[in-house]
């Protein structure tokens, strides 16, 4: 006979899942009036509310502190998982205020399916970031997934559908291969609350030995698979350019940004967590993360500079991107408590800085496509400044961040990440992100030439019509230079955020 | 004789798999020749330690091999060895021999094909794993050969994959024989549950240090319906493999792969799986005489099935197909008699003069390029190497003396004579009658090959291609002639293998015997009546075939009318693939299982709504599939598998 479970003593505490939930109950009121309202721009207003009461509630929790575990410590509230749920809600924000100006053209369909399906992929993301347990990790991973994948598909045409399979296929390939590293750790450690596996594993670590340790390190390098996924890292980032391709704008943007948030965010606490500093040691983290982000970075970077088609140029940026914040990842394998803070806050700011930046270059491509749709090459982009000159100021500023440029957030970010790593005695990946950025400035630099030259299409186009578009430009372009203004604030919540994690 | 050369056995033409497979062909292309040069000498490595191995039995009747600790999982220990007896090392030699003989004919006969390698490591795969499940002393380790046997069947059925009768006919062949699997794994799972607790099972067959081991079980652990269950069990996976009524409608489709895997693993060795499991589990069935009698009767009935069935076939290698069922019954027959020698007699027999066949047919075809024997004829005068040991192997399957058949059908229907009673004097009939049969289909098929006019050939088969892929160019448009001596030369080996086969056993000598006597088996006496009629039974046949084909007596078309109706049943095979195909997979699993699973997923379904309303991808997924079938999605996975991989090979190199 088993005991009635007593919700007290496994900690339900629906405070802590606040922000989830509403979403969630956002989500199911979107494709409930879908059913009834013939308008649906009112979707997009009921799901834009609904990420702001959920952001309410994520403040709310960010200011009551550190939660700690509920849901039988299942359920992690701390001040590092707020941070990005603040940040993934933002994101969503931005990527909803755009959304309108193409679904409104571009779909004829399927309008309460889109606004649900996003706020559900958003849901899955929240609870990813603040899972402390494996079984709930990949449960969380898969929700936002499969809500990806439909919504990578919602253009139903061959290429949008092609590449929703790729994704489908490609990604069931790596969380089978992430499964099984769990299933390792799992193995080796007996439990799957993370917070219970660094002491496993340091007694593992300690008896020594590389034959010792290789579960351990193929187990790590396993899961590495699935998160360096989720960040579009190479040599998992194959992916990336036909999605971004094919894929709704808007989508390719808050996936952009959103997916690699998440991603990024278990990677830290799952490292961090579960396998400390005695199985970061071990893992010979630095060595391993940097040669990631060498390949990431450099292979993005060049392989951007030959497209010819806006989109792909982005992807391949992504994946550059996701090489600096790597940079980050490893500085977090260096012993020193004030270098671990330094190099978590560093990925934090810079996330959220990227968050800004790359939604601000797709509400601009947004706004300057075509109403047809268009081709999606830089050509098209051509005299874009004259026919929107909010469209064009944005994409610029966008652009000049991501190069790493000041006056801007991501430049405050890349000093941040660079200047972690120098601190963590890994000079030598500083370096290379920094020749690295020379670099990129060629290919981000060739949009914006083509936007300001005269000549080109004078269409009309979709910026004048929708406010929101223009909300979220404006909204992200001004985050973007808020950022790069004036850091400080910003930078103090990602330190306190980081502090979760001090050894 | 040392473990290691026992362990070498299988280890060399396992080696000769990985080496064709993972470095030959990746590194130096499809056809290199370098990947039969790897399989023949490993296999020849292997034919020669299973002499060492039968001498080495035939000195010491039994050689003692230890048993090596793998895992330890409480009080269960899985100790895996080598089991190496008088049946066992007759299983090596006739499994590496008819294997080596046939990998040198491969040589010429897949020498144009693109899959060459892959052919190769197939077959150095197969091989490997029939000497697995042979040399295994462990039920685990015996069933993981027995699957890969399986596994490489199908691999090689559907060799020419492309062709969608080759994928049918591979994907038949899995189905059907993993049903019988389905049974095997529940009677090693009985075995598990019906062991007593005192005594952990091991799974050993033969431990002479512990009190009882698995084939010692029979009557003292295992006893009763138990014991009867696990038998039946075991029947029903060796009637799979072997292709016994009514699991053995794979078989004949199986003849789409190439003809020398026909001859290595439909005619000699693997379907030869079924009859070795059944003897070595003999002594279970020993004592559960139920089981042994449903044996016998199987036996009895699928030899007389098939062979009325081979009488009819037009296509030379499905004639061979249904011989092979039916002489498997006889191997059936015997095992159910608990006549052990005389089974194993006849599969040793058998496995030479079939191959030999086989190979024959394989040869005709590439002389003419049809299987088909109504566009054969008169090809003994410019195939008379083909010729000859084809009627050398008629001659040994009609059991006319003194080829090799006749010798151990003879024990066969002696053992039967013996047995006496009703079910002796049935199993005698059926038998006597299968072998009337039996000589009148191999005659029907020499005669319509090799005797009367040249009838065209493939050129004449303009409708049927279904053997367009195994044509090569040799045998387009010319006239027919005889095959190379790559292919010659290993037929007319196991021609003389087919005449003297029998002096193993030969009256008076009985060697054979002797090797199995530790299992039971006895010297047979000669029986004068059964050897008699058992001869008058294939002259009778030969004389009925002889009379039909050769333009002798009595003309086809004239009996033709009174028995078309049997002819048709005949033709159709029973309507067996109709009632399968029919009831069971489409009434059966269409028409139910997939009924109730549409509840939840057709326009009717109740969860279909619901589920609609995010189930935006499924109708484009076709469509979708269709545009990234272009390689690139191959390539991801293949970059981010080799990324995964050289991580870790990264910290095996350097880490630490």
């Amino acid at each position: 006979m088993p005991t009635p479970i007593d919700a007290g003593s496994i900690g339900i505490d629906f405070a802590h899942l606040a922000p989830e939930i509403i979403l969630t109950l956002a989500a199911i009121a979107v494709v409930l009036v879908d059913l009834v309202v013939r308008n649906k721009q009112i979707l997009a207003w009921l799901s834009i509310a609904g990420v702001l009461a959920s952001g309410v509630a994520a403040i709310a929790l960010w200011t009551s502190g550190a939660g700690g575990a509920s849901y039988s410590g299942v359920v992690i509230t701390d001040l590092f998982g707020t941070f990005f749920k603040i940040v993934l809600l933002g994101g969503t924000l931005l990527a909803l205020l755009l959304s309108p100006a193409y679904v409104n053209r571009r779909l004829s369909r399927f309008h309460g399916e889109y606004y649900g399906l996003l706020l559900l992929s958003t849901v899955g993301m929240m609870l990813l970031v603040s899972v402390g347990e494996l079984i709930s990790i990949l449960l969380a991973l898969e929700i936002q997934t499969f809500a990806l994948v439909a919504l990578i598909a919602l253009l139903k045409d061959a290429r949008s559908t092609e590449s929703a399979l790729k994704f489908l296929l490609l990604s069931a390939v790596a969380t089978a291969v992430m499964l099984y590293g769990m299933a390792i750790l799992f193995g080796l450690t007996g439990t799957t609350f993370i917070a219970d596996m660094a002491v496993a594993v340091e007694a593992r670590v300690e008896t020594g030995g590389l034959a010792n340790n290789l579960a351990l390190i193929i187990a790590a390098v396993l899961i590495l698979v699935g998160f360096g996924f989720k960040i579009s890292s190479v040599p998992f980032q194959m992916w990336a350019p036909p999605v971004y391709e094919g894929a709704p704008t808007p989508i390719v943007g808050y996936l952009s940004v959103a997916s690699k948030a998440a991603g990024f965010a278990v990677l830290v606490r799952l490292f961090a967590t579960a396998f400390g500093q005695a199985g970061l040691d071990a893992l010979d983290w630095p060595l391993l993360i940097g040669v990631l982000a060498i390949a990431s970075m450099t292979l993005g970077n060049i392989v951007a500079i030959v497209q010819t088609n806006v989109k792909r140029l982005l992807a391949y940026s992504t994946i550059a991107q996701a090489g600096y914040i790597l940079i980050g990842v490893a500085a977090m394998g260096n012993g020193a408590a004030g270098v671990y803070e330094l190099a978590v806050s560093g990925i934090l700011f810079y996330l959220a800085a990227y968050t800004v930046s790359n939604l601000a270059a797709f509400g601009a491509l947004v706004a300057l496509s075509p109403p047809g749709g268009g081709t999606d090459s830089i050509e098209e982009l051509t005299g874009g400044a004259a026919r929107s000159p909010l469209a064009g100021i944005v994409l610029t500023v966008a652009l000049i961040s991501l190069i790493g440029l000041p006056p801007t957030g991501l430049f405050v970010g890349k000093i941040y990440l660079f200047y972690g790593a120098v601190q963590g005695d890994l000079w030598w990946l500083a370096l290379i992100g920094a020749l690295n950025s020379f670099v990129s400035a060629y290919y981000y630099l060739r949009p914006v030439r083509r936007l300001w030259a005269g000549g080109g299409a004078t269409q009309e186009t979709d910026a004048r019509r929708s406010p929101s578009l223009r909300a979220s430009m404006a909204l992200s372009a001004a985050g973007v230079i808020a950022l790069g203004i004036i850091p400080p604030w910003a930078i103090s919540l990602a330190t306190e955020a980081a502090s979760a994690f001090s050894p | 004789m040392p473990e290691a050369a026992v362990w070498i056995i299988i280890v060399a033409p396992l080696a000769a798999a990985v080496l064709n497979g993972l470095i030959i062909r990746p590194l130096l292309g499809p056809t290199t020749r370098l990947a039969a040069a790897a399989a023949i000498s490993t296999i020849g490595l292997s034919f020669l330690l299973s002499l060492w191995a039968l001498i080495a039995v035939w000195n010491n009747h039994e050689v003692i091999l230890p048993l090596h600790e793998v895992l330890r999982v409480d009080e269960f220990s899985l100790r895996i060895g080598l089991l190496l007896d008088g049946l066992t090392a007759i299983m090596l030699v006739v499994v590496t021999s008819v294997s080596l003989l046939v990998q040198i004919y491969s040589h010429g006969y897949m020498s144009e094909d693109r899959g060459y390698v892959r052919y190769y490591t197939f077959m150095a795969l197969f091989t490997a794993s029939m000497l697995t499940l042979v040399l295994a002393n462990n039920l685990i380790l015996l069933f993981v050969g027995w699957e890969l046997v399986g596994l490489c069947s199908y691999l090689l059925i559907g060799f020419w994959f492309t062709r969608p009768s080759a994928a049918a006919a591979a994907k038949k062949a899995f189905i059907i024989t993993r049903f019988g699997d389905l049974f095997f794994l529940i009677a090693i799972l009985g075995i598990f549950l019906l062991w007593p607790d005192d005594a952990p099972i091991t799974f050993v067959l033969n431990d002479p240090d512990a009190p009882v081991d698995l084939l010692r079980a029979g009557g003292t652990v295992l006893t009763g319906a138990g014991l009867t269950w696990v038998c039946l069990g075991i029947m029903a996976g060796a009637a799979g493999k072997s292709a016994q009524f009514p699991l053995h409608t794979w078989l004949p489709d199986a003849m789409e792969g190439p003809t020398p895997v026909s001859a290595l693993i439909h005619a000699a060795t693997m379907v030869a799986a079924g009859v070795f499991l059944v003897a070595r589990f003999l002594p279970l069935f020993d004592e559960a005489e139920t089981a042994r009698t449903v044996v016998a009767l199987i036996g009895g009935f699928t030899l007389v099935f098939a062979a009325s069935m081979g009488l009819v076939m037009t296509d030379i290698k499905r004639v061979l197909a249904y011989s092979t069922v039916s002489q498997l019954g006889y191997m059936f027959l015997a095992l159910g008699l608990g006549a052990l020698g005389p089974a194993l007699f006849h599969l040793f027999n058998h496995a030479f003069f079939k191959a030999l066949l086989f190979l024959g047919s394989g040869s005709v075809n590439h002389a003419t390029g049809t299987f088909d024997m109504r566009f054969m004829g008169g090809l003994r005068r410019v195939m008379p190497w083909t010729y000859g040991v084809f009627l050398i192997g008629s001659l040994s399957l009609a059991g006319i003396p003194p080829f090799s058949g006749f010798w151990s059908k003879d024990e066969i229907l002696g053992s039967a004579w013996s047995h006496g009673g009703a079910l002796g004097t049935l199993l005698f009939i059926l038998a006597l009658s299968g072998a009337v049969m039996t000589a009148a289909y191999i005659f029907r098929a020499l005669y319509m090959t090799f005797h009367g006019e040249y009838r065209g050939g493939e050129s004449q088969e303009s409708g049927a291609t279904q053997n367009a892929h195994e044509t090569h160019d040799e045998g387009h448009g010319g006239a027919p002639h005889e095959s190379p001596r790559v292919m010659v030369a290993p037929m007319v080996v196991l021609a003389a293998l087919a005449v003297v086969s029998w002096l193993a056993n030969a009256p008076g000598l009985h060697w054979f015997t002797d090797m199995l006597e530790p299992l039971g088996a006895h010297a047979e006496e000669i029986h004068i009546v059964p050897a008699a009629l058992g001869l008058a039974a294939g002259l009778l046949g030969i004389g009925i075939a002889a009379a039909l084909y050769r333009g002798g007596a009595i003309s086809a078309p004239s009996i033709s009318g009174p028995l078309a109706p049997l002819a048709r049943l005949l033709t159709r095979k029973y309507y067996l693939d109709e009632l399968y195909e029919g009831v069971v997979v489409r009434m059966a699993l269409y028409g139910g299982l997939w009924r109730f699973l549409s509840w939840f997923d057709s326009e009717k379904g109740i969860v279909d709504r619901a589920v609609n309303t995010f189930g935006v991808v499924g109708r484009n997924v076709g469509k979708g599939i269709r545009v990234v079938e272009t390689g690139q999605l191959q390539t991801s996975l293949t970059v981010l598998s080799i990324g995964a991989v050289l991580i870790v090979a990264a910290y095996i190199a350097w880490g630490g």
